[in-house]
């Protein structure tokens, strides 16, 4: 449906060009409509290690983060090079968050909000657990920070959310979390 | 237009609409004064061409890649010539792939290619390419798109008319062009004995079937003469080659008018199956020598050089019915064998037709022993007997012919500078248009086959002048793209090409594009420094040579901080890149190199040398933009002066500036 929707967009495009400009433009490629469109998430490729949203995706713990990114949008980003450090709050974590909260933040209206929650999930560089320090500040994908605590031999996350395991991915790393991280009120 | 109203919108609601704008609004061809049609060249963002099309490099020494028919560069490849993007030729591990008898040799003119064949048909196995200098034959991996081997060829100079390849890759042929005394002779003799001293050489090198790895399984000596091209025989005509001679004078100077003194020179024409036969019973004398077989190691990511010290020898005298001459007109270039096997069509570059020899008339005439004498004790078949017919003028200056699988050929005309195609049967001419400049090799899609794709024709072409923005004395080379499905050739795209193109071949993508190795698996990985995970990584000295087992990820060198080498040290990075992410390559540099960077690819092991020739910091760094932090990829090597007792140390993330506390450090110390 998607897909059927952009060659939609497209096509009104291309008729007035070459209607209104035929001269001008009579030069222009017959099959110019026929644009790949999709990112990086789209290349056929069965050989390489997986990206953190391939990882993600393959998750059944994971299913609300993965639905979460597809409503942001940040899937193509997320595949590309990178390299990403993500915080991964499973299923469980946002069953904590109310429901209603949940619900209005899949809504296209707060799709800007989504973003910023999900960013903040998101450092760009590969930092391993063994790089990361107690009382260490990480500069987030939005822009605000989360701080690092090692509190027993684990690690936590703004002294809320705790990394229960972490897997490497091509482009990064994923850092499972056992709660969602709400940015601070700007 | 059509094509996507067709495809992409609801075929009930929208194509009423569709067609009603294909009247209006149907684009029209781009076709000008000079030609051109953009839409039949135009790939859209994203699309794919039809056909790879492989091209020889010239004095670039290297391969190119273009997508047919947009023309676009993908790759060069290097084979013979360094390169200095990759580090082939420069890294440990690709310097033996360079080596040959005479030393370390970093270039070479690549003239011809030859794609493997099965049955007479591309199989997208391997690139076979020639060196033309310092001879030899490289085989180039069409999974990798990475030669794999080079292969030097002995008591041969100028390795020009080769590789030529059988319809099953049995052999690849390889003619020498200058005839020159033999390697295991003294070549001290006076050049004017030509006559006396010089010999030609005709190698035969074995394809495994498998591998794909060359031997030298024989070789003809010859008379001396000049080879320049040749083709092997295909379908009625498989077991047979036919190789092109020149300079039958046997001048040794002044060529351009002494070897153009008599009216035909021959086309030799081999019989492989005999020569195989006279090998196995023995016939074969074995001549010393000494060549390079140099063959890259997917698993150990190196390439290992042999120099090899023996070579079997036919010799004609002891070897009949191997060798025939037949006379062709004057000086002949191409001679190409038609999809079925039966016409060879020999070009004589000096000559007004274009003779067809039939392979049956060939035949027939040995069988008769229809003889004009003999050229050097080999038989020289009657021009007449071995005749299909001649191309009546066809246009000046006939080099090459390549097939469209539809009864037609197409023959390049250097000094008239025109394609000109005619019919093989009749030899009629049918159509002729205009390259510029000055048409050296041309290609059909799969021309050289018993199945030619056809489609398109390109031409290759040896002077430029004013098609594109002048850049100085200096220009690219020009090919040009024509349409030959219809019964008039015409012309759609001019495309810049690298070097200086020679032969090529074209090849559908579909039968190479599916099996592209992306990333070598790092667990795969045999190279003997290798440092397959962070945890791997060392630093090590023996004597004065200090190793470096490093690591490249997103985003960092392990090591980045390296201490305790001396000024006099000889540094080897061996740089291990642990991605496993297709088209996620890492490049490494240091200051002061005395040779290139090396890229490695995903779960490559490669080398850099690095001489300390100072002491002082020196800065390395990724040179492969691979990251958002591809600038925070970098380490520094701290070199100390001969002798020195710093110790050897190295790490990422943990040598931090020691903790300095002013305030606190007097207060300690008045407390002890």
């Amino acid at each position: 449906m998607k897909k059927l929707l952009n060659s939609l967009i497209v096509f009104p495009a291309i008729v007035i060009c070459s209607c209104s400009n035929n001269k001008a433009t009579s030069d222009q490629p017959a099959d110019a409509s026929e644009v790949k469109l999709g990112g990086q998430a789209s290349v056929k490729d069965d050989e390489s290690a997986k990206d953190v949203v391939k990882i993600a995706a393959g998750s059944k713990d994971h299913t609300t983060l993965v639905a979460a990114i597809q409503q942001a949008e940040l899937v193509n980003a997320l595949s590309n090079a990178g390299p990403f450090t993500v915080f991964a709050p499973t299923n469980a974590a946002f069953d904590k968050v109310p429901k209603e909260t949940l619900d209005n933040l899949m809504k296209d209206a707060n799709k800007e909000q989504l973003q910023d929650i999900l960013q903040y999930h998101v450092y760009v560089g590969k930092l391993q657990t063994e790089m990361m320090e107690d009382g260490q500040t990480l500069n987030q994908v939005n822009g605000q920070n989360i701080t690092i605590s090692k509190k027993d031999g684990k690690i936590l996350i703004n002294n809320s959310a705790t990394i229960t395991a972490s897997i490497p991915a091509a482009n990064g790393i994923i850092h499972i979390i056992d709660g969602v991280l709400l940015p601070p009120s700007k | 237009m059509k094509r996507f109203c067709f495809k992409t919108i609801p075929v009930l609601i929208l194509t009423p609409l569709c067609l009603l704008f294909l009247e209006s609004c149907k684009p029209k061809t781009a076709q000008s004064a000079a030609g051109g049609d953009a839409s039949k060249s135009y790939i859209a963002p994203g699309k794919y061409d039809e056909f790879y099309n492989v091209v020889s490099g010239g004095f670039n020494g290297q391969v190119a890649v273009y997508g047919i028919p947009s023309g676009r560069l993908f790759r060069i490849i290097p084979v013979f010539s360094q390169s200095p993007e990759s580090g082939y030729g420069f890294s440990e591990e690709t310097k033996p792939m360079l080596n040959t008898s005479h030393g370390f040799v970093p270039w070479d003119d690549q003239h011809h290619i030859a794609l493997s064949q099965t049955r007479g048909e591309h199989d997208g196995r391997w690139v076979f390419a020639n060196g033309n200098n310092t001879p030899r034959i490289a085989r180039i991996d069409l999974h990798t798109f990475r030669t794999a081997e080079i292969l030097e060829i002995p008591n041969s100079a100028g390795n020009h008319a080769s590789p030529f390849i059988t319809e099953n890759s049995e052999y690849v042929l390889a003619a020498t062009r200058f005839s020159v005394p033999l390697d295991d002779q003294n070549g001290d003799v006076p050049i004017n004995t030509y006559k006396k001293n010089f010999k030609g050489s005709i190698s035969f090198i074995s394809i495994d079937a498998v591998s794909g790895e060359m031997n030298i399984a024989f070789q003809i000596r010859t008379p001396g003469v000049n080879f320049d091209l040749s083709r092997a025989g295909k379908g009625v005509s498989h077991g047979w080659f036919f190789v092109s001679c020149y300079n039958s004078e046997q001048a040794n100077t002044l060529l351009e008018v002494n070897a153009s003194a008599k009216d035909k020179d021959f086309i030799m024409a081999i019989n492989w199956k005999k020569a195989e036969e006279y090998l196995k019973a023995g016939k074969a004398k074995k001549q010393a020598v000494r060549y390079a077989h140099n063959v890259y190691d997917e698993k150990t990511h190196s390439a290992t050089s042999t120099i090899k010290t023996e070579v079997s020898v036919l010799d004609p005298a002891d070897c009949p019915d191997m060798l025939y001459m037949i006379p062709c007109p004057k000086s002949p270039h191409g001679a190409d064998v038609d999809p079925t096997g039966e016409y060879i069509v020999a070009s004589g570059k000096l000559a007004a037709t274009i003779p067809v020899f039939s392979f049956t008339k060939i035949q027939k005439a040995i069988a008769d022993h229809a003889f004009d004498g003999e050229y050097d004790g080999i038989p020289v078949l009657k021009y007449e007997a071995a005749l299909h017919g001649e191309v009546v003028k066809p246009g000046l200056g006939p080099l090459h012919t390549e097939f469209d699988g539809k009864g037609n050929a197409y023959t390049s005309m250097f000094v008239s500078s025109e394609i000109v195609k005619w019919n093989i049967k009749d030899l009629k001419v049918l159509d002729r248009v205009p390259t510029y400049y000055s048409i050296g090799h041309l290609s059909i899609p799969g021309g050289p086959t018993a199945k030619p794709h056809g489609k398109y024709v390109i031409a290759y072409n040896k002077i430029t002048k004013d098609r594109y923005l002048p850049t100085g004395p200096e220009l690219t080379q020009s090919a040009q793209l024509y349409d030959i499905t219809g019964e008039k050739m015409k012309l759609l795209l001019d495309f810049p090409t690298t070097g200086e193109p020679h032969y090529a071949e074209a090849i559908p993508a579909s039968m190479i594009m599916s099996k592209q190795k992306k990333i070598f698996k790092i667990e795969e990985n045999m190279h003997p420094y290798a440092a397959k995970g962070e945890g791997q990584v060392k630093v090590e000295r023996s004597g004065n040579q200090v190793h470096v087992r490093m690591t490249a990820i997103r985003s960092h060198l392990t090591p980045d901080n390296i201490e305790g080498v001396r000024v006099g040290d000889e540094v080897y990075f061996h740089v291990t890149n642990l991605e496993q992410d297709w088209d996620v390559p890492h490049g490494f540099a240091i200051k002061g190199a005395n040779n290139a960077e090396i890229l490695i690819m995903p779960g490559e092991t490669q080398t850099l040398k690095w001489k300390a020739d100072r002491s002082g910091i020196f800065p390395f760094y990724c040179t492969d933009f691979c990251s958002a932090l591809h600038q925070e990829m970098q380490g520094y090597i701290r070199v100390s002066p001969a002798g020195s007792n710093v110790a050897l140390l190295f790490s990422t993330g943990t040598n931090k500036p020691a903790v300095t506390t002013p305030d606190k450090t007097p207060a300690d110390t008045s407390n002890k």
